[in-house]
């Protein structure tokens, strides 16, 4: 199913109040071409179960792995990504793009 | 975010109010504020900019600086016709991200199997649409043909400032269109809100085609409005 902005944020209230550790990502600030605009959002849970989308799926891997430890911490913290550098095989984005990701637990 | 903030964000976004989340990136203090309430903010310009754009985004430097999560309705699409154009109309709008839904008191038109995707509403517009509730955020496009189920819902839809409103029909029919709509007392300015021809002019024949041009000409009063549109939403 296709997953709105309004089923992002309604998911992250629901999945909390069934007791689910829960993290919220946003967009935060975009330079060059990116594929999400700013104030896209992305819901996580602590088993890693997702909602949404922060990029073209390029880094929603990356801000799920975060995720998970600022659930566990409850200490909001800002990510930043770029050009991949390939022969690292880090994450990055293919547009070229930056993108800027603040990710918090939803509490 | 805590969470009884989220949920009276949530509760907002339901019942279509604008509003805007306010992050301190610093401190990760947060605090809703509803559109009504930007005028005692500290941040008041910067909220009401961000309410007039609809856009996301970093405000201030510094120790100042915080993120305004901004929420406005997600865009609505009233359909007045469940006719064989509003049947390519409807799914499109659907994916598009329209809240889309279709009138026609025709009940032999306006039937579940014919719109699997969407609610549809088999009433006149004068019974129907003081539920629904038209407001800025909504588009209507109007295409029944029949002045007797388009006219109610057009007169309803310029009141309300519906951000794009359409009508089908020819330039002829839609001179006589806005003489009887002028008899409602609409000035020349109001009625040049209407579009008509509807949809953009990308040589459209066959009704799903149509329905193209029509989402494609919504899309763009959503996202490229007139500037004088702009300038009464920001009003």
């Amino acid at each position: 199913m296709f997953a709105r902005e309004d089923d992002v944020l309604a998911a992250a209230e629901r999945w909390r109040r069934d007791g689910r550790g829960v993290a919220l990502a946003t967009v935060l600030e975009t330079w060059g071409s990116a594929p999400r605009p700013v104030g896209s959002h992305l819901v996580i849970d602590e088993t890693g179960n997702f909602l949404g989308s922060v990029s073209g799926g390029c880094v929603e891997g990356a801000v799920v792995n975060e995720a998970i430890d600022v659930i566990a911490s409850g200490q909001p913290r800002t990510l930043e990504f770029g050009v991949a550098d390939e022969a690292a095989w880090t994450v990055g984005l293919s547009c070229g793009g930056r993108i800027c990701v603040y990710v918090e637990p939803v509490m | 975010m805590r969470l009884d903030l989220l949920a009276s964000f949530n509760a907002e976004r339901a019942v279509r109010r604008a509003c805007v989340v306010v992050t301190a990136l610093g401190s990760g203090d947060q605090r809703l504020v509803r559109a009504a309430e930007v005028a005692d903010d500290p941040l008041a310009p910067a909220l009401r900019a961000a309410l007039a754009s609809g856009r996301s985004g970093v405000v201030g430097e510094g120790a100042e600086r915080a993120f305004l999560t901004v929420e406005i309705p997600a865009p609505r699409l009233l359909v007045i016709g469940a006719v064989h154009i509003s049947q390519a109309l409807a799914p499109m709008a659907a994916i598009a991200g329209f809240d889309t839904t279709i009138l026609d008191p025709r009940t032999a038109f306006a039937t579940a199997e014919r719109f699997p995707e969407v609610p549809v509403i088999a009433e006149w517009p004068d019974v129907a649409l003081p539920a629904y509730g038209l407001d800025p955020f909504t588009a209507m496009v109007a295409l029944t043909h029949d002045p007797k189920i388009d006219d109610p819902a057009l007169v309803e839809a310029l009141k309300a400032g519906c951000f794009y409103i359409g009508a089908l029909g020819s330039r002829r029919t839609h001179a006589k269109r806005l003489d009887r709509l002028a008899a409602h007392g609409f000035d020349a300015q109001t009625l040049a809100r209407l579009h008509a021809p509807i949809g953009l002019d990308i040589g459209a024949a066959s009704p799903p085609e149509i329905a193209v041009a029509v989402l494609a000409e919504v899309i763009q009063a959503l996202r490229k409005p007139r500037p004088s549109q702009a300038a009464e939403a920001a009003a």
